[in-house]
Order: structure tokens, then sequence, then C-alpha cells
């Protein structure tokens, strides 16, 4: 009889070697005439331990990780197929503490099936949310999300029912679903991995969402960097189109919605949703006011749902088990769950999807096991590069919404990345500035003259010069940004520079505490 | 007279109908839903600091200094982007938005040079005043840091700089080039700090997109952008408000003076044809009224082979009335005659006919119009009873399908053709008419639906072809046939048109243009909810040209398409004053307010009020005097303000008239071509120099004021009066004023127009009288103009040119003109413009210059019937093969050499649009242009003092 191996096609496993594993299992198996079938799964995202390579047996999935190419034929040796005892030996997959304790919902699937296998989707309770969906109507769809709780996990938590509700009451003869799925935070990638380990789940939710507000046209707006999800979203597309998931009569119920994906040409700042909608639309990606809200007034001018693919992917799911299910996880006002990533100094990053409640360091050292250096934590950053840098200190804050914005910190998209004592937070802080710098589109004057002038001062404050001058004038650089720019990119890089600056005073060369208002 | 600029409310007006209530720093205002903040703010004088926002475009929001707190709001949002809400409560100052306002200013400042004691918009800078207003008293960054300081400026545009310096990327100029301008040009380079301002591909601006139309200047907040007038002689100290002297759309603008030196030109934000709008002519091209080609002194002489001797203004005008009275002793009364401008004023062109017809006591005055859009005046009288276009240019902004027919509004009226391109990107229809690919066919974000690319000279079958259409396919509005028309006529016309021959199956072989396309654009125009049709001399300019105006308006009552906004028919008037030329009495045969000459009633009040008898017959027209003065019974001309021999066609015939008369007298600024054949020159006034009003296309009669005192000493229409006193008729006007009152006495469509109105309501569109005190801004709404209020339709067979192909003359040459340059170009030939355009080019499609073995920049003859002229070739695809192209700007062309004697049946309007020609590669100038050169270097010899 056959046995089935998994060796992810995910490009975090393609990056440590997994490709040549899986050839290398495939020549072993045939020299060995051993009758084996691959199959190329997702990650289950634990990085540490990949490429993991996973065989089926009567048990379940047994891991085995990380397996490079020169690990193939002692694994054959030790009959791995069986289960065979190895260095490598992981025992059951679903019994890693890492993964057991997890609560999966958006990525139920990620990381067990075969990404792009339709079969697979339904096999794993796809598609039994647009079922639902279409059997209902699309006032009860916008308010079974609504019930569940569910907020924008692109960063600003905006409740994605109230969202969609505006856009469900707002006439027009098109209507749009976008996807923002230009993921540029540094240490983020929970949305490249539902791409390319899952397509299925965002397409089903893209579609629950066209079908519940009135819009028939979807659009998946991803960034160029991330070619595996451009085939897999395109491969998954071709197939649902094929099933009749997808196009002008979807499943027989006369409900219209077709699905493109278009790609980004680089820029960070296209991921901010309104040059998003500029750049999808041809123009130079620059960032829009609001009012109009998008939902009102968004791509081509039409009523837009935009959402990040988390939050897309998440629907699915509450519309097959019901917003109260969803809802049910969590605390205070942030529901359901959050696929958490872990990265930077740690020794097992990954991504960790758990109800909103968790505690930094809990995630830090029961998930992330410590820092991969040895070195003591000196601060994470939360929420990407606009986040905060939290403190040791700040390390029991839960994760949740209003906890963070009560340190002045963020979630943003769930990214943690991790420093040991050794960093330079005065560096960091000016990194902060250089990425806006960077990134900026140019548009508003703080963000376009403001980040080059707070590199600037920070890099004269890092050589001590004037601080009794320099220091105050970041300060009040930080306050024109906050509260002067258009958008979240100039009006967030305080976080990082300020908690920077306020955790980690003596980084900046201020010896007294005077020195540091 | 003073300087205070124009009040700048931030963001555009909104016109709804729903006001809002809000409360701004404890006041309470009121405002059209829709208004921002900023605006509401500033209609009650609350001027929240600004620099990215100007209520001439659409609020961006990227200067972040108007931000404002809103009660229960989040953050601080900007105002200018903030609409405003009922019950909102504002605040637009406390400590927290002054700290943010000062910390972007100091970061503007940061990047920018401190030399506001030298710099050019000092006193005249946003950037400075805002800096002034939010109290900026430090900048602390490192002067070390990052910065555009050493930028290079851009110098190449002959009327203003670029420089990237002193930008602080508010990006109102890259605005105003779309929205208000509509070219493009234009851009934001690069992103972040590094964003700069970038003209098309990051060019130098002359080898760019831009046309210089001078929006971007406009709307520059710092001297980025500046006049290099301005650069040259400081900032201005008075405005006066005037009217631009080139094309018919009549753009106000304020003339900014030192003294009285003209600093800059700046349309007039308040100017109800141009809405603060300019073009490249009206904005900059104003040094020609002081070109060192003036002529400032009276000059007389025997023969046009003598030198010309300056004198007295009392022995010019002596002169001139004892030639004038001695040829009219030797030849007749009819021997003599005169021809007005369209470039002159109303109150100028009224004084020259009145001077003709009571001192002269003849008719034998005519007007350039002849050439150009009497088929309009002779085909819209016929139809609607009015010899006028029947809209406002802003009715452009509520149609839904627009018709443009022989007309390049971006070249020919460029700020009402970006008016009409803002229209096309709101989404209207465009259909082009023409032989040639104008602009307007495809430019930025507009695009036609239809071009219906017809050979010259088949017009008529074209318009009779859509007719057709409309008529056959049930399209016709039958309710306003019914209602509005004269049915009789209308039935007539209805089983004229619907015959077969006018199908455009039919008439596919006359105008090339295929059937279907003609279909679906008739279709387009009929069913359109507001269908206007806008056309230029390429309709009029043409054996049918009556004909063809006729079918215009035929078809506009047909489907409906008159009597409201948004609809019409609305010629494109080529000068600035054609519509007024044409009011005042300027053709041979009709009075002021077109009155017949014949009609007793009205002689009877004009023979009263001038106490002259009249005759009661027709004078000539501008060919008949031309005609007559070669048999040598028309001996004596008074020619003020137009170019006839560099203008009129058949320019042999002209010249060789003008040579056989004994008396030419030209009133001009410049030594023109006409002005070569003549015996008297009155040297007269730009239109900086005088009062008085002039007509634009929309009928609307806007002021023209001194700015400056007149060069030679007189106003024009002094000139005329003290000619008219020394011929033996007394005038005594004191001031321009005095002749509208009379005009306004006698004239009933003009009855309620006075100076006193016109400066109280900027600007008036006739019909003025007791039932519309304000003016008509749109005609024919209730009943048309004609005896029974009834709109009439007229037969409109088509008849083929006389001018035709042959194996001799196998091409068609057209003619046209183009943005920078203006009609003859004695104007804009003297100015930078030049830059644009410096000499008249051939264009000649790629078939056909390769079947010649031409290539481009090559010297072409064009040889028609009447004559033959060299120009460079300039291959295009613009034109169609057998269609050849090129503009009349320059004497030394000799365009009107090859144009020939065929005009309107009507109207005598030449067919200047249509002309039999071979085209060859040549290696030396024609010969025609040989003598001429020699005569004309010739005549400036005998310019100079001896």
């Amino acid at each position: 009889m056959s046995t089935t191996i998994f060796v992810p096609c995910d490009s975090a496993a393609l990056a440590l070697g997994a490709e040549k594993v899986a050839k290398a299992i495939l020549a072993e198996a045939e020299k060995r005439k051993l009758d084996i079938q691959i199959i190329r799964n997702g990650s289950r995202g634990l990085f540490w331990l990949e490429p993991l390579v996973e065989i089926a047996t009567d048990k379940g999935r047994i891991a085995y990780g990380p397996v490079q190419a020169s690990d193939v034929t002692s694994l054959f040796d030790a009959n791995f197929l069986a289960g065979g005892s190895h260095p490598l030996f992981l025992g059951l997959t679903e019994e890693l503490s890492y993964l057991k304790n997890q609560q999966r919902l958006t990525f139920a699937r990620v990381g067990i099936t075969d990404p792009t296998s339709l079969d697979d989707y339904l096999a794993h309770d796809g598609y039994r949310g647009l079922k639902n969906a279409l059997a209902t109507t699309g006032v009860d769809i916008v308010k079974q999300v609504t019930d569940s709780g569910l907020r924008g996990r692109g960063g600003a938590a905006f409740p994605t029912g109230i969202k969609w509700n505006t856009v469900l009451n707002t006439p027009a003869e098109q209507k749009y679903i976008l996807c923002n799925a230009d993921e540029g935070d540094s240490g983020t990638y929970s949305d490249r991995m539902v791409m390319e380990d899952d397509p299925f789940v965002l397409i089903e939710g893209m579609t629950i969402a066209g079908i519940a507000v009135g819009a028939t046209q979807g659009y998946i707006y991803l960034r160029c960097e991330y070619p595996h999800s451009h085939k897999a979203l395109n491969k998954a597309i071709t197939k649902a189109y094929e099933a009749g998931y997808l196009g002008g009569n979807i499943l027989g119920s006369g409900k219209k919605f077709d699905l493109e994906v278009r790609l980004g040409a680089g820029a960070y700042i296209c991921g901010e949703e309104t040059s998003l909608m500029e750049s999808l639309e041809g123009k130079r990606g620059l960032v829009r006011f609001k009012p109009p809200l998008p939902a009102i007034c968004g791509l081509f001018g039409k009523p837009t749902v935009v959402n990040n693919v988390i939050s897309l992917a998440s629907v699915p799911i509450i519309l097959d088990k019901g917003g109260e299910y969803y809802k049910n996880f969590g605390m205070g006002r942030s529901r359901g769950t959050l696929p958490i990533q872990l990265a930077g100094n740690l020794k097992q990053p990954g991504l960790i999807e758990l109800a909103f409640g968790v505690t930094l360091r809990e995630l830090l050292y029961d998930y992330g096991g410590g820092s991969a250096s040895g070195r003591p934590i000196k601060a994470v950053q939360v929420g990407g590069p606009l986040g905060a840098y939290l403190p040791e200190s700040q390390f029991d804050t839960q994760l949740d919404y209003e906890a963070f914005a009560a340190i002045w910190a963020v979630l943003g998209h769930g990214g943690i990345v991790a420093f040991d004592d050794t960093v330079d937070m005065a560096e960091m802080a000016r990194y902060s500035m250089e990425f806006c710098k960077i990134e900026s589109c140019g548009k508003c004057t703080p963000c376009r003259i403001g980040s080059t002038r707070g590199m600037e001062v920070i890099e004269d404050i890092m050589k001590g010069h004037d601080l009794n001058k320099n220091i105050p004038l970041l300060r009040d650089l930080c306050n024109t940004l906050l509260n002067g720019s258009l958008c979240a990119l100039g009006g967030m890089t305080p976080y990082p520079v300020l908690s920077a600056l306020n955790h980690f005073p003596a980084d900046f060369g201020i010896t007294n505490q005077a020195d540091a208002a | 007279m003073s300087m205070t600029p124009e009040k700048d409310f931030g963001t555009p007006a909104i016109s709804a109908t729903q006001m809002v209530n809000l409360e701004i720093d404890g006041f309470q205002v009121i405002a059209p839903a829709g208004t921002s903040v900023m605006r509401a703010a500033s209609s009650i004088g609350i001027d929240i600091p600004k620099l990215c926002a100007t209520d001439s475009i659409e609020p961006f929001g990227s200067c972040r200094l108007c931000v404002v707190e809103i009660k229960g709001g989040r953050g601080m949002p900007a105002s200018c982007t903030t609409p405003i809400a009922e019950g909102m409560v504002v605040t637009t100052q406390n400590k927290k938005l002054a700290d943010v306002r000062r910390g972007v200013m100091e970061l503007y400042i940061s990047d920018h040079p401190l030399d506001c004691l030298t710099c050019a918009a000092n006193g005249d800078c946003e950037l400075q005043d805002m800096a002034g207003a939010v109290g900026l008293r430090e900048v602390r960054y490192n002067p070390a840091g990052e910065n555009h300081l050493n930028s290079v400026k851009d110098e190449s545009n002959p009327y203003f700089t670029f420089d990237p310096s002193k930008c602080i990327v508010c990006s109102r100029c890259v605005r105003a080039c779309e929205e208000t301008q509509g070219t493009f040009a234009l851009t934001i380079d690069g992103r972040g700090f590094d964003s700069k301002v970038s003209p098309s591909q990051n060019q130098p601006f002359m080898d760019s997109e831009c046309v210089s139309c001078g929006a971007c200047v406009q709307a520059c907040p710092t001297a980025t952008l500046m006049e290099k007038s301005v650069i040259d002689h400081g900032t201005p100290e008075h405005a006066v408000v005037t009217t631009c002297a080139y094309c018919g759309v009549g753009c106000s603008f304020r003339a900014e003076m030192k003294g009285s030196q003209v600093i800059r030109m700046v349309p007039n934000k308040d100017g109800k044809a141009n809405h603060g709008h300019s073009c490249v002519k009206g904005r900059f091209a104003f040094g020609y009224a002081t070109h060192k080609d003036r002529i400032t002194k009276p000059m007389i002489r025997k023969s046009i082979k003598d030198h010309w001797q300056e004198v007295t203004w009392e022995e010019a005008i002596n002169y001139a009335a004892s030639e004038l009275k001695r040829i009219q002793e030797k030849h007749g009364k009819d021997s003599i005659g005169g021809i007005t401008s369209s470039r002159c004023t109303n109150e100028e062109t009224y004084l020259v006919q009145k001077l003709i017809r009571a001192g002269f006591g003849n008719n034998n005055v005519d007007t350039c119009a002849r050439v150009c859009h009497s088929p309009t005046g002779y085909g819209l009288k016929q139809t609607f009873g009015e010899s006028s276009g029947t809209q406002n240019f802003d009715s452009v902004m509520k149609a839904d399908v627009i018709m443009v027919i022989g007309a390049n509004p971006t070249d020919g009226h460029p700020v009402f053709g970006s008016q009409m391109k803002k229209r096309l990107r709101q989404g209207a229809k465009l259909i082009v008419v023409d032989p040639r690919e104008i602009d307007l066919v495809r430019t930025p974000h507009v695009a036609a639906n239809y071009h219906l690319k017809l050979r010259p000279s088949s017009n008529v079958a074209l318009i009779n072809a859509i007719a057709h259409v409309v008529v056959t396919e049930s399209l016709v509005d039958e309710e306003f046939v019914k209602s509005r028309c004269d049915v009789e006529s209308f039935n007539k016309w209805r089983n004229f048109i619907a015959d077969k021959r006018h199908a455009p199956e039919a008439t596919e072989s006359i105008t090339g243009v295929p059937a279907a396309d003609i279909r679906a654009a008739a279709k387009l125009y009929a069913s359109a909810k507001n269908g206007a049709i806008y056309y230029g001399l390429g309709v009029t300019e043409h054996s049918q040209g009556s004909t063809m105006v006729i079918g215009i308006a035929n078809l506009a009552m047909a489907t409906g398409n008159l009597g409201r906004e948004g609809v019409g028919v609305n010629p494109l008037r080529g000068q600035n004053n054609v519509q007024g030329s044409c009011d005042m009495g300027s053709f041979p045969h009709e009075y002021p307010g077109y009155r017949h000459v014949s009609d007793k009633a009205t002689r009877q009040l004009f023979e009263q009020n001038w106490g002259v008898s009249l005759q009661p017959e027709p004078g000539l027209r501008i060919p008949n005097m031309f005609d007559a003065a070669s048999d040598g019974s028309f001996l004596g001309l008074y020619v003020e303000g137009e170019d006839i021999a560099q203008s009129d066609p058949d320019i042999q015939h002209v010249h060789h008239a003008l040579r056989s008369m004994e008396c030419v007298i030209v009133q001009d600024l410049f030594l023109n071509e006409t002005a070569k054949f003549a015996h008297v020159f009155l040297p007269g006034s730009s239109f900086l120099e005088k009062n008085g009003t002039f007509t634009n296309a929309e009928r609307r009669i806007s002021p023209v004021r001194k700015v400056m005192p007149a060069l030679a000493s007189y106003e024009d229409w002094e000139i005329t009066q003290m000619l008219s006193n020394a011929m033996g008729y007394p005038m005594n006007y004191n001031h321009p004023s005095e002749i509208m009152a009379e005009i306004a006495r006698l004239t009933p469509s003009f009855s309620g127009v006075s100076y006193e109105k016109i400066d109280q309501l900027g600007s008036i569109q006739w019909p003025c009288t007791d039932d519309t005190p304000e003016g008509t801004p749109t005609m024919h709404e209730h009943e048309f103009m004609r005896d029974n209020g009834k709109g009439l339709f007229m037969l409109t067979e088509f008849v083929a040119s006389q001018e035709k192909v042959t194996q001799k003359f196998p091409l068609i040459l057209t003619t046209g003109r183009i943005l920078s340059q203006y009609n003859v170009g004695a104007q804009t030939r003297r100015t930078e413009n030049n830059a644009w355009h410096a000499e008249d080019l051939l264009e000649i499609h790629p078939h056909d210059a390769e079947d010649r073995g031409l290539k481009d920049q090559d010297w072409v003859g064009i040889k028609s019937r009447a004559g033959e002229t060299v120009l460079r070739a300039k291959i295009s695809e613009r034109v169609q093969p057998g269609v050849v192209y090129t503009t009349f700007h320059f004497p030394e062309s000799g365009a009107n050499v090859i144009t020939t004697d065929n005009s309107d049946w009507a109207t005598n309007c030449p067919e200047y649009k249509v002309t039999a020609v071979q085209v060859s590669k040549v290696s030396h100038p024609s010969e025609w242009q040989q003598d001429y050169q020699a005569f004309s270097e010739r005549q400036l010899e005998l310019l100079a003092k001896e």
C-alpha cells in the first residue's frame, strides 16, 4: 500500500530546502522501490522545524524535522515511513505542544491540506460557509459577521460587520470586494500563509462578502514579492471557476461573483487602503483623504469593502459555525482568534493562532522558547514597523486591542518581533524614521519632510549633539506626525520612536530623567 | 484699482439647495451641504491657515495646516477635505492645533531657501503669509540636513520660471494642469522626500506637453512658478479688470500694473467666461502692445512708392478727409468706404459704421466677420431669428452629448476648450466632425466616441445624413417641434430630408464617412438628454457655409436641443469681438441689432438720431469693394484694425485692388500688410490703451479698460471721431460710455445696457432689455426670436463646391489656426509665442508625402489655380490622405495666395477651407514670395526716416 508523505510547499519551508527534500525522498523511494505518494501541503507554522516532513499513519500524521536532503537516506534507513525512530523524530504532529494548544479557526486547514486541491478543501469543511450564505440574505450574513465581533485584522481593528453594513446600504450599480494582500509589515506572514497554504478559504470569504453586500467583482491586491501566493491563488481561482464556486451563477444560485488577482509594484504605502485603490486604478499610489469612506466611495468611486486577508479568511468559519461560535473566543471587545506571528530573536518562531487574551510573556517564552541567542529579551515590537516597542515590564499585557491601546501600543496585524539585550533602541528609533522616509508616498507634509528630519534628529541625538534641543524637537516632531499626518504611516511612526525613547532613554544617551522630557 | 488679492475660499463653491447649520469658533454658520469646513469658515471671515487648498481646484488634504478639531470627532481632520454636517461644532484655533501647524511650517521651512527679501514672490507668497499666521519663530532642524535647495531652475519657458528649490510639493500646479486646463502635463515624480514636480517625463517645461496656459503659475503659492515679468520688475501695485483682446472666449483679466506698465495679466476668478482660467495668449502674450514695431506718429504719403512722412494728427486727419472728399467729388458718393474689425471695441465699430453711413453717406461698410462668421449671422437669423449663439459657455457643463463641428477648441478657444474637456472627463459623450484629427479626438482622459472624419466641402451632405437618420429612425422631438417650431416648414423639411438621397449610405461616397458611424453618432446626439453643438469656421468658410449653419439649426430644432441649459447651437467666434462687430451694424446691409437698411422704420430712427438722411440700399461687401477698386469705381478706403492684405482670400487680387486705390487709410498698431499699400497711417491703440466693451461668443458684453495711456495719444474711437469731424459730420463724444448709451437708445436688444450696469454685474449677455434687465444666458427659452416666435426649418440641398480635385490639383488644402498664434499674427508674432510656432507648416499625410518623395521639413511648393507658395512640410497622420493643412499666421507664408475667390452663396464668406492644390518638392520660395519679400522690404525702407 502506498505511503503518503507530506512535504510543505510553503515558502518558509522552501527557503529551508523543502524542494530538495521532496526530490531526495522521491529518488530514495524509487531506489528502494517503495510505493510512496508525496503531498505538498502547507506549513504547520513551526518554522524552526521546517522542512517538517510528515508521514500519514493509522495513528495520525507523524512528524520529522527539520529535515534536510542529506537526512533522507538515514530517514529511510530508520524506516520513517512506518514512524521509525530517528534523531529528527518529533512524534504525532497534532500532539506537538506548540500546535496542540492553539485554537486554529482561520488556520484550521493550513499545513494539513494540499492548498490548491478543491477536493481536499471540501473534505476539510470547505465551502460550508458559502452554502449557508447562499441560503440566507445579505442582511443576515452581515448580521452574523457583526455578531461574531470580527474586527479588521489588517491592524486598524475596525468592526468588519459595520463596514460591510455600510456597503450593503449604499446603493450603487457596481460594488467591489477588495482584499488587501499587500502584507508589507516586517515580521508578519499570516496573510502569505493563508494564500499559499489555504487559498480557497480567502476565495470563499470574498465570495461570501460579495454576496452579502451585493458586490459582483472582487480583487486581491497582492504584493509582487509573493510569487508563490500568486500562483496558488490563481490556481485555486481557476478551480473555483471550473467548479462553479466563482462566476456568473455561483452553485446555481444565480448570484455572481468574479475574482481577480492584481499585483502591486513594491510600494509599502499601497498597503494603505486608499493608496491601494489608487494603485489598482492605475494611478500613483497616493493616499486619499477620508471621508469619503471607501465603503461609500471606494474603488473607481464605487462602494467597496476593503478587508485584510485574515479578516476575509475568517468569514467562512463564521458563516459555517455562526457568529456566536466565533464570538465565544477572545476577551473584552477583541473577539475570536488572532493568528500571531512570532519572529526575530526567538528559538521557536512561527504561527500561533489563539483567542485574544494570551499574554506576550506566554507567547515569547512558552511558544517562542525565549531568545535564540540565549540572552535576555530586551524589547519586542508588536504590530509591524509602526508598532510600539514594549519592554520586559509590559510582557504581561494580554493580547487585546484595548489593553494594548491602554499602554500606547498596537496589536496591528499580530506580528511580534523580539530583540535581545544587544539591541540599540536609538538605532531602532532611527530606523523607524528611515522606514517612514523610504516608504512615504510624499503627499502630506509631516510624513514627506518629517520622516527625513526625524532620522536626522535621531542621528544627531545618537552622536550626543545638543540633547537639550534635540530631544524636545524629536517629541515635537512626533506630535506633528501623530496629529498631522494624512494616514497611519506618518501617523504611527511616533509609536516605535517614542516608545523606544520613553522605555529606553539610556540608549539615547539620556542619563537623567529630566533630559527625557 | 487696489491690489487687494481676490478672496480665496480654499475649496470650490458647492451649489446644493440643502443648507446645513454648524458652529465654528462659537459663530453660527449656514452653508450648502457638501461645503468644506474650510469654505464655511471662510464665508464668515474665519480664515483657517492653508497651503495646498485653493478654491479653483478640488481639495487635496496634503499640507495639513488647515487641521481643526470637531467636537465628538477623533484627531485633527483637515478642514479642506471635511464636509460640514448639521450641528457640527468646529474649533479652528487652540494650542494643540497651533502646535501642529507650527510643526508643519517648521518642516516646510527646513527645506526652503531663506531668501524672502530677495525672492520674486516677496509680499505675494502664501508660504510667507502662513509662516506669519502660525507664528513660526525658529527652525530648529539641523541646517546640514537633506534638502532641495540646490535644485536647478528651469527657465526654458519664455514667460515663467520653475524653481524647484522653492517648491513645497503642494501639487496645486499638478492639479491645476489636470483639473483646470486638462492637459495633464505635470506630475509628481518620485515619492516621499524625493517627490518633485515634473513636467512630462521629467523634461524642461518647453520640451514637455505644457501648453503654457499659466494655470500652474496661477495656482502656485510660492515663487516656484513665477512670471519672468515679476522677477524682472517686482510685484505690481494696482490692478484693473479688463477683457482679453484675443479669441472669442473673451476672458476677464486683472491687468496687474506698476504705474502704466503691465506687469502681468492674471485671469479674473470672477470672470464669467473663464472663471479664472487663461491661455498662453491672453495670459502672457501682451508684450506686442509695447513692441518696438508700434507706430506712434501719424504718417502720410502721396504714393505707396513714396517715403512715409510723420505729420501731426491734425495734418494726417485733414489730409485723409480731403482725399476722401476729393475722391467722392470726382467719382461719386459711393466711391469710398470702410472696413471695421472684430478686434475693435463695440463702441469703435459702431462709430466706424456711423461715420460711413452718416459721414460718407453710403453703406459701404463691412467687417472681417465677412470672412469668418457671416454665415452664422445669416443662418441663425433665418432659422432662430437672432444672429447669435444660443447659450453661455457654462451651459456645456450640463451637456450630455457634445458635437464639435469644424472647430478646434483646444487651439482656437483654449479656455473654453478646457471647460469642455472638464465636462467630457465627467462623462459627457463626444462627436467630432472634422477632416483632421484635432487634439480633442484623443487627449488625456478624453476620447471622441465618434470622429466623423469627413472630406472638406462635404459638410452639408454630412449634416443632412445625420438629420436623415433622426427623421427616419423616429428620433424627432415631436413635442418640441409642434410647440416651438413652424410646423409647415418642418413638414416640408421632413419630407425633404427623409429622401433616401440624404441617407448616410447614399452620401458615404461624398463625405467619406462610414454610414454606420453617422447613424450611430446621429442616434447618440438625438437621444441625449442634452445635446449641444459647437462649431467654428470649418462650418462657415465654405461655399455652402450658410446652408451648413441652417442644417445645424434644423438638427438642433428637430431634436429639441434648444431653449435650456446644456443644449444649443454654439458658434465659437474667432476673434474677441466678432459677435460685437456684427451686433454693431458693421455689415453693409444692417444697422446695429441686425435690422436691414431697407427697413423704413429703423432707418428713420437712425436718420432722426443722426440728423442725416441714410441710404436705403445695402452697400458694398469686402469682396465687392476689391472688385470695384480693380474696376476703378472704388478708390478710397478707411480700414480700422484689420489686415485684409494678409487675411483675405486670393491675396493677389486683394493686393491688386489696394494698389488701384487712391487713398487707403490704415488705422492700426503696426505697419501691417495692408498698411504697406496705404497712403495715410493713423496709429491706433491696443486694448490696454482704451475704454470700451467686447462681446464674446456667448453674447457677453465685457468691459475693456484703459490701463495705460494711448501710445499715439488717441483711443481709436477718438481717431474715428476726428476723421468724421474733418469730413464734415460732427461727432462729439467725451467717453465711450456715451457711445454705448447711444447704442442702447437705438438698439432694442441692447436697451438695458449701460456702463454702470456692466461695472455692477461684471458683464452682461444681450438681449438686455426691460424684460431681461440682467441679460439673457440662454436664448429662445420660451419662443424663438422670429416675428411669429417659431423656429423655421429650411431646406439644405447639398451642392458640391466648384473647387474640385483634378489631376492637376489632386489634394484639398484646408486651413486653421494654432494655440500659440492668433489670426494674422500681428500681435502674437511680436511676442515670445514664436517659441512654439515660428513658421506656418504644411501638414501632409505620410502616403501623400511618400508619393511625392517628401520628408519632414522639406520645402514644398503648394499650387492652386489662384497662386503658388512655398512652406515646409510636416508629415502627420492628423490629416487624412488627400487633404493638406496649414495655418495662416505668417504673412510670408502666403496661405491666402493659394485660396480662391469661391465664397458662400448667401454672405460671400470665402471658402478658405477648400482649395484644390498640388504639392511638390521645391528648393526655393515661390515667385510670389520673392516678389512680396522685395515689396515688403522696400516698404519697411520707406518707413525709415529720411
